[in-house]
């Protein structure tokens, strides 16, 4: 490790989790405060873009491998189109929460909208990830 | 030949003009916009879908199909990014 890149390192290793909890936090209150899925999504890319610039696009791609990126990519789309078709086997249409088995439909929204914004951070942050990763590539 | 390529590029470019300078203002208690449905989306919002914000709730609730479709091009993009750059360990 150089002496001179230390206080950068350091720093960074301490706001890694941070960054993290604050993504996780703007997509479960989407449906309260402003946020949601696509903005806790790109903040949550923005943490691992933070490791890649500070320890190497290497470093950063032995903690995220490449097997890991692409299931997450396909797992948020799935977990999307999953919560619509519980809708239609709870009896109702494609993606109408009120059907969901929850105590009142109101509280059945809400768990809905929950999931599908935890299925759209997922997928938004993969992708950013990867783009990031394959562009920063070395020839 | 260029010629003709920028007196098509201004010709469109002054429709499109002409046709947007016949919008309603953006307040405009009689636009149709403003008067047919977003009066339940703002009375009911939280009552029908039980989300405060009232965008999470049009964008994630009422139009959840459309949100959908955006996910699936997200989905797609970043499919083609690793289908174009994506190379095997040893050819780096």
């Amino acid at each position: 490790m150089k002496d001179e890149d230390i206080i950068l390192k350091l720093v960074a290793r301490f706001l890694f989790p941070f960054v993290q909890l604050f993504a996780l936090y703007v997509i479960i209150h989407g449906k309260s405060s402003p946020g949601g899925g696509f903005q806790g999504g790109v903040i949550l890319a923005t943490s691992i873009i933070l490791y890649s610039i500070v320890f190497g696009r290497q470093k950063a791609r032995d903690i995220f491998p490449e097997k890991i990126n692409n299931i997450l990519i396909s797992l948020g789309v799935l977990i999307y189109a999953l919560v619509g078709i519980f809708c239609i086997i709870f009896g109702g249409n494609y993606l109408e929460y009120n059907t969901l088995p929850f105590a009142t439909p109101q509280e059945a929204s809400k768990m809905g909208i929950l999931f599908i914004e935890i299925g759209i951070g997922i997928t938004v942050f993969s992708v950013m990830t990867a783009c990031f990763l394959e562009l920063s590539r070395k020839k | 030949m260029r010629f003709f390529q920028i007196f098509l590029i201004i010709i469109c470019g002054a429709v499109l003009i002409y046709g947007v300078a016949d919008f309603p203002f953006l307040g405009d208690p009689r636009a149709p916009a403003n008067n047919y449905i977003i009066k339940r989306y703002l009375e009911k919002s939280y009552s029908e879908t039980g989300a405060e914000n009232v965008v999470t709730a049009v964008l994630a609730h009422y139009r959840g199909y459309d949100t959908l479709g955006e996910t699936t091009v997200i989905f797609t993009a970043g499919i083609s990014v690793i289908l174009l750059l994506r190379r095997k360990k040893n050819e780096r």
